[in-house]
């Protein structure tokens, strides 16, 4: 029997079979050196890279800053470490808050945020990957008790969903109903403060005028919207939005007195503080928007 | 695998069944060719009294055999396997299944990571899934059936390494590779050797229960591309089985239709129920990958080797059994 090549195979304790191709080469097993591997990107597994995340920051900063001015109240009661769940209430067709907070957020802090989003997006080409990149993550429940607990990083989460940016014009400001306070029992079982964070702007950014349902139902997506900028802009309107001042006050971190990580909570318990957090956020909301005196200037 | 459980002195006695000859040359560990459906496997039980059965065979790439034969091996051959470890005063105290991800599908709504009470979020469609989730509800019910048997099913990611061939392993190999165009998904992956290693800790340490296994971490399929040197061939998101059926008649890309989900979600799975087991894997997921690449590149610059190992039953059986031969003890 002629060994060949084979000789040097079964130096060290474990070597693998063989496949059954005959077209491949049998080889000595080398110690090999590229066990860890070198990465050659920065995207990390939730597929966010942070590379490509401070680019789009210098490029969204002049939007931030010059069309939005957006101002922050109460930016320090974000902890500067630690897992937190950011809740806020959601607007705008196509949704220039969750942008704003994050930018805000990771300029200010330096901390990175993951946002939450429906699982929907995933299925988009282009935009699905572009928002995983800069931080996107899927709306499960696993993925945000992975975030916030195992690793300690900010989350955030708009809890009226897709129902918030498919409110027309006239239902602006009026907190939908925050499902059924599943952020809530993410955070207890994380064991992670809640930390509402009132929007003013995103509603006036992108204004829906009304919906197309059966439109919606063919193309298969969450809402179709007419909105404002498409009839003033055409198609442009899906990118331009007008620059209403955005005004974002961070309320109070809210904690629960409960044990983490166990299997249920209290229904009736979850349901109450999530209540109580979506009327601290109604609040907050028109509190702030009785003192502003103009949608495009504050 | 073989090789490995052959430097072990606990372990009396290995059988190989399988239908095609080893490609490695092996001491002590003896072989039986089997059908398809390992049918012999009850006969050979009782006439070893082997207590270990370690099944591997499970079918997980659809382009090595057509759907029906695919079928017919796993489904079939595990249930003629269990059957053989099952029956009535079988000696048979362990069974260890090599199964795959691929049960947990690909698809928008899964978590980031599977663990491994989770159940799929999208319904199998594939072929391949449907057969391997069948096999593990076999498995499932051997396991209630049997309290007695320590019933091990391993769940590993996809595998890259020095040898073995899958769909993604040739696809990387190629000038062109497919990806669908506007989704650059995570992967995992688990090097070879650890595949084996895995098995034999399991085997080892006789460890029961359910395992995800796969490399730390996850490798972007553009990265994944650009570490194999290949090229991105972008199949459109709509359509993209019917675009990709010429392509791959021509021979130029493969592209299973369990491939598809894959390169447009990626597929995660938490291991660390394995890990508290007290195994963990040598090769993260891009390690994996480089591994693949320098094993193929080392081929194409070396070609093939002047002869190869091949088995030859007489020669085998005379190194085994024949008296003219003097044995000295196997080394630890």
């Amino acid at each position: 029997m002629d060994h060949g090549y084979d000789d040097g195979v079964s130096v060290g304790e474990e070597t693998a079979p063989r496949t059954h191709r005959a077209a491949l080469v049998p080889l000595p097993r080398i110690e090999d050196t590229a066990v860890d591997g070198t990465r050659l990107t920065d995207v990390d597994e939730w597929g966010r890279s942070e590379h490509i995340r401070e680019l789009v920051r210098r490029v969204y900063a002049p939007i931030y800053r010059h069309w939005f001015r957006v101002e922050w109240d109460g930016l320090e009661k974000i902890p500067r470490t630690g897992g937190a769940l950011l809740v806020a209430n959601h607007a705008g067709a196509i949704p220039s808050d969750a942008p704003v907070i994050m930018h805000g957020i990771e300029e200010e802090l330096h901390r990175p945020v993951y946002g939450l989003a429906d699982f929907f997006f995933r299925t988009v080409p282009f935009v699905g990957t572009a928002w995983s990149r800069v931080g996107g993550v899927a709306a499960h429940p696993d993925n945000a008790l992975r975030i916030l607990r195992d690793q300690g990083q900010l989350a955030l989460v708009f809890p009226e969903g897709t129902k918030g940016p498919s409110k027309t014009y006239a239902d602006r400001y009026r907190l939908r109903r925050f499902g059924r306070g599943g952020f809530v029992e993410i955070a207890m079982r994380a064991g992670v403060p809640v930390i509402p964070v009132a929007v003013v702007g995103a509603e006036e950014s992108m204004p829906i005028l009304m919906r197309l349902p059966n439109a919606a139902k063919v193309l298969g997506v969450p809402y179709v919207p007419i909105t404002a900028n498409l009839v003033l802009f055409g198609p442009l309107g899906l990118l331009l939005y007008f620059p209403a001042k955005f005004k974002l006050r961070v309320l109070d971190p809210v904690t629960f007195d409960v044990p983490p990580g166990q299997e249920r909570y209290s229904k009736s318990r979850i349901m109450e503080e999530a209540e109580n957090i979506r009327m601290s956020l109604q609040e907050s909301l028109y509190d702030m928007l009785r003192e502003r005196r103009s949608v495009w200037f504050g | 695998m073989a090789q490995a459980l052959e430097s072990d002195p606990e372990v009396e006695m290995i059988l190989g069944m399988g239908t095609r000859e080893p490609t490695v040359p092996l001491e002590r560990a003896e072989f039986v060719r089997a059908d398809q459906t390992y049918s012999i496997l009850s006969r050979i039980v009782r006439a070893t009294q082997v207590d270990t059965i370690v099944h591997t065979f499970l079918v997980v790439d659809s382009t090595r055999v057509p759907g029906r034969a695919m079928h017919e091996i796993n489904v079939i051959g595990t249930m003629n396997l269990l059957a053989a470890a099952g029956q009535s005063g079988s000696p048979v105290r362990q069974v260890v299944v090599k199964s795959s991800t691929l049960v947990y599908g690909a698809a928008s709504t899964d978590p980031t990571w599977f663990r491994e009470e989770q159940a799929r979020t999208s319904p199998a469609r594939t072929r391949v899934e449907r057969s391997l989730l069948e096999v593990e509800g076999f498995v499932r019910d051997f396991a209630e059936d049997n309290p007695a048997t320590v019933v091990t099913v391993l769940r590993f990611a996809n595998v890259l390494g020095t040898d073995i061939v899958t769909p993604i392993s040739t696809n990387l190999s190629r000038p062109l590779c497919p990806e669908i165009l506007g989704f650059d998904p995570l992967l995992q992956f688990v090097e070879e050797d650890d595949v084996v290693r895995c098995l034999e800790h399991v085997t080892r340490h006789r460890i029961q229960g359910l395992y995800n296994v796969a490399g730390e971490g996850k490798v972007p399929w553009t990265e994944v591309a650009e570490i194999c040197g290949t090229r991105l061939l972008p199949l459109p998101p709509v359509g993209t089985r019917a675009f990709a059926a010429p392509l791959v008649r021509a021979g130029l890309i493969e592209f299973p239709p369990e491939l598809e989900g894959l390169l447009r979600f990626g597929r995660g799975v938490d291991t660390s129920r394995l890990t508290k087991t007290g195994f963990s894997t040598r090769y993260t997921s891009v390690g994996a990958v480089e591994s693949f690449i320098r094993a193929t590149r080392l081929r194409r610059n070396i070609g093939k080797p002047p002869s190869s190992y091949t088995y030859e039953q007489d020669v085998e059986q005379f190194f085994r059994h024949s008296p003219a031969v003097v044995n000295t003890p196997v080394d630890g």
